[in-house]
């Protein structure tokens, strides 16, 4: 099938229309479903760690959801760990007790079906604090930023935190991680969490755009280089699209949405889509939806 | 040789500004690690943890050990506290260790920072308890041995000890710890009747000394005798050959001189 050629052809075709915000109540439900759904999905986790270390939730007589997202276990059997912060500690050269390897195993599987940087959109604290602040900014009508960052800066703090690991024996970015301050406050009430959110809030309000999220976390650099390999994908139709760049305007990392790669893949081709969903529901044309990446193209089986 | 191509000119000016960026930041970083990763002697951490840096190293800060805690003892660092941000430790005057015999901290400790394998309870060393004699109520002269009557090693970790009193031909009688059976519980600070606790538990580091290889208690049956006059060395060897038991500095018996 030629996909390519068949979109010149609908871009002839059709005009161009832009989305266009529903003005019902339902129509704008509708419209947040991904950012509900993720708020959701980001809330309830925090509150199943919370119920279990204060409220002592149990599920069949044993903690329902213990730890934090640094190494938890569900129901006192299924173990799950930080991959990055496991990589880190054995890049310090420490050998770890089986059950974290196990869970950081087990959560490497879980990103790997889900795209990598499903943790960064959808169970990660700070995302809400960096789309507050993206949100913020559009009220504010701030454009400018202060330092020019490229988004492939994650990559050097990934590298940079592996070696200094390596050189200081103990886990970087554990030591530093902002991420990690909020989510051990909110659960435990251990310190500079709120600082830390503030910090990132200031960061990507005024300084960078989507400066924490999307140019500078080593954790989502290193979901970013996993989801490479993510089974779940936001799958695109070139033959219904009309190139109008909602979905470019509405996508916290822009780099991802490239018309000329998204055809030749049938779907968003880079790891660093946090399958968010804000491309999907901002498309006029529906052309944008999740998919399995092995099921082949969205036009294939319409 | 072709002209510089100015693409390939701006590309290696912007590399060497990157790196000259992660450069600057990496020492930053490096420089905080290293400050805030340091050995905290204050910190007085869960039984069965690892030596301070294994420890720093390999504790993932999920709180784990926290939430098996039957007695909220142990709880993660916050700022300026006294074990670096995120690791967990405990304060025994505020809630002690009661030593549960199925350590379920320990136990419950994904990476391995806590011994998972911690056998008896009572082999673990999370500090040394320390006495001080000028506010022990004990040492004057009242009958208090409260830390005596608490400590869960009782009758091993503290001792009460008789001592003499000035000028008087009766005792006093004092606690005595024994770093061989203290496990650092805290049971006894927490116990301490004194405004502020006249016995608390400190990282041994901090406290315990350490005799030196060369120095020989020959009146103290666990030692090995030094090689003395009374014993000739055999016709012989000549001259004597210290006995490989008894290590030490032995010169002035070698014969020779200096």
């Amino acid at each position: 099938m030629n996909a390519p050629g068949n979109a010149a052809v609908a871009r002839a075709a059709k005009p161009v229309r832009h989305f266009e915000m529903p003005r019902t109540f339902g129509g704008r439900l509708w419209f947040l479903r991904y950012t509900l759904g993720r708020r959701a999905t980001q809330l309830s986790i925090l509150i199943a760690f919370f119920g279990t270390a204060h409220w002592g939730w149990t599920v069949a007589g044993e903690p329902l959801l213990a730890g934090n997202l640094s190494a938890a276990k569900i129901a006192g059997a299924i173990p799950m760990a930080d991959p990055f912060a496991v990589l880190q500690m054995l890049a310090a050269r420490h050998w770890l007790a089986t059950e974290v390897l196990v869970g950081a195993a087990v959560v490497l599987a879980l990103y790997l079906v889900l795209g990598g940087r499903t943790f960064c959109g959808w169970v990660c604290p700070m995302s809400i604090v960096t789309d507050a602040a993206e949100w913020t900014r559009a009220r504010l009508g701030l454009r400018a930023d202060v330092l020019h960052v490229t988004p492939a800066a994650r990559y050097v703090a990934l590298a940079l935190t592996l070696a200094l690991s390596a050189a200081a024996g103990i886990a970087a970015f554990e030591w530093v991680s902002p991420i990690a301050m909020l989510h051990r406050e909110l659960i435990f009430g251990a310190g500079l969490g709120l600082t830390a959110a503030v910090g990132v809030f200031a960061f990507d309000l005024a300084i960078v755009r989507r400066g924490w999220c999307g140019h500078v976390c080593p954790l989502g650099a290193f979901w970013a280089l996993v989801g490479r390999a993510g089974q779940v994908a936001v799958k695109y139709d070139a033959a219904s699209c009309t190139r109008c760049g909602d979905c470019v305007k509405a996508c916290p990392e822009p780099r991802v949405l490239n018309f000329g790669t998204l055809a030749e893949a049938g779907r968003v081709p880079s790891g660093e889509c946090l399958n968010c969903g804000k491309c999907i529901a901002v498309c006029p044309e529906s052309s944008l939806r999740f998919g399995l990446r092995a099921t082949g193209r969205i036009d294939e089986h319409i | 040789m072709a002209k510089p191509d100015p693409n390939r000119r701006e590309f290696l000016a912007r590399t060497a500004q990157g790196v000259a960026v992660a450069v600057c930041g990496g020492l930053v970083w490096n420089a905080f690690l290293a400050q805030s990763a340091r050995a905290a002697p204050d910190a007085l951490r869960p039984p069965g943890a690892k030596g301070e840096a294994d420890f720093n190293a390999t504790c993932i800060k999920c709180g784990l050990c926290v939430e098996a805690c039957p007695y909220r003892t142990l709880k993660l660092a916050k700022v300026a506290a006294k074990a670096p941000l995120g690791t967990p430790y405990f304060e025994p005057r505020e809630v002690p260790c009661y030593m549960c015999p199925s350590v379920p901290c320990a136990k419950a400790c994904p990476t391995g920072a806590l011994d998972r394998e911690i056998g008896d309870i009572a082999t673990a060393r999370m500090g040394l308890a320390v006495v001080d004699p000028e506010h022990c109520l004990s040492w004057q002269g009242l009958r208090c041995e409260v830390c005596y009557r608490v400590c869960p090693v009782q009758g091993k970790a503290i001792t009460v000890d008789p001592h003499p009193r000035q000028l008087s031909k009766h005792a006093i009688f004092v606690p005595v710890v024994h770093s061989d059976a203290c496990t650092g519980c805290g049971l006894c600070e927490k116990a301490c009747p004194t405004e502020l606790a006249s016995v608390r538990v400190v990282q041994p580091s901090l406290v315990q000394g350490k005799i030196g290889e060369h120095y020989r208690l020959g009146w103290r049956e666990d030692q090995p005798p030094a090689p003395s006059a009374a014993t000739p060395p055999p016709p012989s060897a000549a001259p004597a050959v210290p006995p490989k038991a008894a290590p030490g500095v032995d010169y002035l018996n070698r014969g020779g001189g200096l």
